[in-house]
């Protein structure tokens, strides 16, 4: 049976460059940076197509932005992708969570699909709200933070990170997923997946379209930035001396961070 | 990255395809080579594990037509060789030799059989090719060489050196060029064939991280179907070199490029006399001269490229981009090394590396004098060298 998968993405300014904030907007200024697919996002396209190809089904690349946006589809469609939907609206500016899960539940809808994947949170904004919204709002059921995810037999089976492993969790197709860092190696975009993305359908829709006229963006926002602080500098790092005890001391501190 | 030296907002100019063969391309060069590539440098090796990666990507013969290729623009091929050699000229070179100079002679003068025998291999990196011209008694006058192949029967039989051969010790087939009675002619050789060896070369100071070999011929017997069928003369040859300079003009920027970022992430952070040595007027003369020699070989490589799109390129036009961009590389190269001041002359920083491997590529592909001379032929129609 053929699985066919939704995966959200977002273009967001390339997280490798410095970035610098708008103080009168209070976001992240987007004008003459490096715009990119957020690379957690490739872990989500590269789930979604690796589940799509294993049961002979396609990849629906969705997301909400504007016109630059469509870039980020066309690199999700050049890794394999079948299709993309570009949600585009200018009242969409400034969108919080809920409206952006909102329009893309509304984007989703109409659409066959058994699985949405979507990254664990935006490397920009880092809510991680949206996939949790959208499960709601479609009312499926949210597998999240997949390092290993599974499908057969019309149920979605992850492996859940947690703290100190992983909890084995599944849920009825179509469900939601999100995907954590860990889960995948990212194909990097073919040549031949590149020139044939060109032909690939990115249908642009509007708020009006989806229905969502004066229910999402800037008209129906449900949450405001207040105020921004600096994040506070990193404090020194502390030097072990070894003294015969110094893998000992590393072991107790990386301990401490539940990093082992 | 791509900002800070695309002054003249070149990367306006590509199409979304090709800004995506440079994006996919350049993140492929930071993520799985630049990590790798200064112990290989210092080994003297190539790392042949990357190859099933640029095969998966598509860069081998990317710019050819059918037969698995991808069919892209010769801008698109020219950006995949900027970031290669941002990388490391070795690996554009690795990338020109398979597909510039291997598969394109076989896709344009070869006959069906041998199309479908070696472009699919080659394009999916399973099959590594070399191409063997130069000689050690012939460089810059390849028209002079002393390899032979004469006729036995139906077979042919070679007999002669190449030397300066990249990939001569990794490729599964060489194309080989030998004076025949009937003039210059190319051969298909594969690896294993009696009388056919390929030497290393070693004690390089330049291209460490790249084969370089010598290709031994001795009565080294061939069956006819091994002859390129479609190409008669020294031209045929000399349009492979043309399809691989191309790939210079770009990669050559490349190298600058990643000296150029190089030597302005160091200048403003060194310090001396209490302040960043970014702030020197001495230092800045060096970034700003720097700065527009990238500018101006960005525009030279475009236009070109969309001449050559548009099929219109000259032997001379390239010729003048790969003389100009290749010296100015050069010249960025040494300026950066400069402002480094001693950590320029470590493998730790890129600078070395490149300057080093651009004294190889000076020569290669047609000499910066040959180059000068092409031009300066073509300027006033006497020729200084014939």
């Amino acid at each position: 049976m053929a699985i066919n998968v939704v995966v959200c993405v977002k273009q967001i300014p390339d997280p490798s460059a410095p970035a610098r904030l708008d103080p009168a907007s209070k976001r992240l200024v987007r004008e003459g940076v490096d715009l990119v697919l957020d690379p957690g996002d490739e872990h989500a396209v590269e789930a979604a197509l690796q589940v799509a190809e294993g049961a002979g089904g396609e990849v629906t690349v969705v997301s909400m932005g504007p016109a630059r946006a469509v870039d980020a589809i066309r690199r999700a469609l050049s890794m394999g992708g079948a299709r993309g939907i570009h949600v585009q609206d200018p009242a969409l500016q400034n969108s919080d969570a809920l409206s952006t899960a909102r329009v893309l539940a509304a984007a989703v809808k109409g659409q066959p699909f058994d699985l949405i994947v979507c990254g664990q949170e935006s490397t920009d904004g880092s809510t991680g709200a949206v996939p949790g919204q959208l499960a709601e709002l479609l009312g499926l059921p949210l597998l999240s933070f997949a390092r290993k995810l599974s499908v057969e037999e019309g149920k979605a089976s992850i492996h859940r990170q947690t703290d100190e492993g992983y909890d084995v969790v599944e849920a009825p197709l179509p469900a939601v997923v999100t995907v954590t860092g860990g889960i995948n190696d990212p194909r990097y975009p073919s040549l031949r997946g590149i020139m044939q993305s060109k032909n690939k359908e990115v249908r642009q829709l509007t708020l009006e379209a989806i229905g969502l006229s004066g229910k999402a963006g800037e008209k129906a926002l449900t949450q405001e930035v207040v105020d921004l602080q600096p994040a506070q500098a990193r404090k020194a790092g502390r030097v072990i001396e070894d003294k015969g005890e110094g893998a000992r001391e590393i072991v107790d501190f990386l301990a401490e961070l539940k990093v082992i | 990255m791509a900002a800070a030296t695309d002054f003249y907002c070149v990367q306006d100019l590509l199409t979304d395809e090709e800004r995506l063969v440079q994006s996919t391309v350049a993140r492929f060069v930071e993520e799985r080579f630049l990590p790798i590539v200064a112990d290989h440098y210092e080994r003297g090796t190539f790392p042949l594990e990357i190859v099933p990666e640029l095969a998966r990507i598509g860069l081998f013969g990317m710019h050819l037509q059918g037969y698995g290729a991808a069919g892209m623009s010769n801008v698109a091929y020219g950006v995949a060789c900027q970031e290669l050699e941002r990388g490391d000229s070795g690996l554009r070179s690795f990338v020109s030799v398979q597909g510039s100079l291997c598969m394109f002679p076989i896709h344009r003068y070869g006959s069906e059989a041998q199309k479908q025998r070696w472009l699919p291999a080659m394009q999916s990196g399973e099959a590594i090719g070399c191409f063997g011209l130069t000689e050690p008694d012939f460089g810059s006058n390849p028209g002079g060489m002393a390899t032979r192949a004469r006729r036995d029967g139906s077979d042919w039989i070679l007999d002669g050196t190449k030397r300066w051969i990249t990939n001569g010790n990794l490729a599964h087939i060489a194309v080989v060029w030998a004076r025949t009675e009937q003039g210059i002619r190319g051969f298909l050789v594969e690896r294993g064939t009696r009388g056919f060896e390929a030497r290393e070369i070693h004690h390089k100071l330049s291209m460490r991280a790249s084969v370089t070999s010598e290709l031994l011929l001795e009565s080294c017997r061939v069956p006819a179907d091994c002859e390129l069928p479609g190409a008669q003369g020294l031209k045929a040859p000399l349009s492979c070199l043309n399809e691989a300079r191309f790939g210079i003009v770009w990669g050559a920027l490349g190298a600058a490029i990643a000296c150029y970022q190089s030597a302005l992430d160091y200048a403003k952070a060194r310090v001396q006399f209490d302040r960043p040595i970014a702030g020197f007027q001495l230092t800045q003369l060096k970034l700003a001269n720097m700065l527009t020699e990238i500018t101006k070989g960005q525009l030279l490589a475009f236009q070109l490229g969309r001449l050559k799109d548009q099929g219109k390129a000259t032997a001379v036009q390239i010729s003048m981009a790969k003389m100009n961009n290749v010296r100015e590389a050069l010249e960025v190269a040494r300026l950066a090394r400069s402002i480094l001041g001693a950590n320029g002359i470590s493998l730790e920083y890129p600078v070395m590396r490149h300057m080093a491997n651009l004294e190889t590529v000076l020569t290669y592909e047609g000499t910066q004098e040959v180059h000068t001379l092409a031009l300066g032929e073509a300027i006033t129609g006497i020729s200084a060298f014939k």
